[in-house]
């Protein structure tokens, strides 16, 4: 289980290979990449965080993971600071014996990863910046769960 | 006495990212009454609470949660990772 908080770029394919050969036996591994998008004339998405948080909080999330699935591994890299539209923002990676649990754990964590983890974003546009809001339906995705 | 800490939008409208609060407040509704009636900056951040939320050393917490005992209270916007 590997929670890294940075603001270094990685790379997912690279992070991804590396992820699979750690849980080497296991039959299914699932992944999903956040990448900025190029809306709206976007020139960059600058990330804050709360650095005494984050990382507990994304632990206690992988934690929380782990109870309801039985997972073989699990990968969440989230970065902070300026980034540029195409830069993966964070990836979430998850191994288990079959598929379905690798799918669900991946998708429960990208919930909560959305609303519960202490990352807020702004978007940098030719005319200013915006934080962005979250949306009421990041609650609603909490309760699928 | 207690560390108070601020991000995002609510850290822009304060103006400063952290500070020390001198406070008897009991929960933290009762610390957020006393900074808005310290300046009008405080009284903009903290105009509609239900879009502000907090944690208490560095966990989730509601307004209604009481102070005692801790070190840190962060105020922020509902989050956006992911």
């Amino acid at each position: 289980m590997s929670v890294r908080v940075q603001s270094d770029p990685f790379d997912a394919g690279a992070e991804l290979t590396a992820f699979s050969a750690s849980v080497l036996g296991a039959g299914a591994v699932v992944s999903f990449t956040g990448i900025v998008r190029g809306d709206n004339d976007l020139v960059a998405l600058e990330i804050e965080h709360y650095p005494a948080m984050t990382q507990s909080a994304i632990e206690a999330i992988v934690a929380e993971a782990r109870s309801r699935w039985s997972l073989s591994g699990c990968l969440v890299i989230h970065r902070h600071g300026t980034l540029a539209v195409g830069e993966a923002i964070m990836m979430v990676a998850t191994a288990a014996p079959h598929r379905r649990a690798a799918f669900e754990a991946a998708d429960f964590l990208m919930d909560y990863l959305k609303s519960r983890a202490p990352f807020w974003k702004k978007e940098i546009g030719p005319e200013g910046a915006a934080w962005v809001a979250a949306k009421d339906s990041d609650e609603d995705d909490l309760n699928r769960w | 006495m207690v560390e108070v800490v601020y991000f995002a939008w609510v850290r822009e409208r304060i103006g400063i990212p952290r500070e020390t609060v001198e406070t008897g407040a009991a929960t933290v509704a009762d610390l957020v009454d006393e900074l808005i009636a310290r300046e009008a900056r405080y009284e903009a951040a903290f105009a509609d609470t239900t879009a502000i939320r907090v944690a208490l050393d560095q966990e989730l917490a509601e307004f209604d949660t009481p102070l005692k005992g801790v070190r840190e209270v962060a105020f922020f916007p509902p989050m956006t990772g992911g």
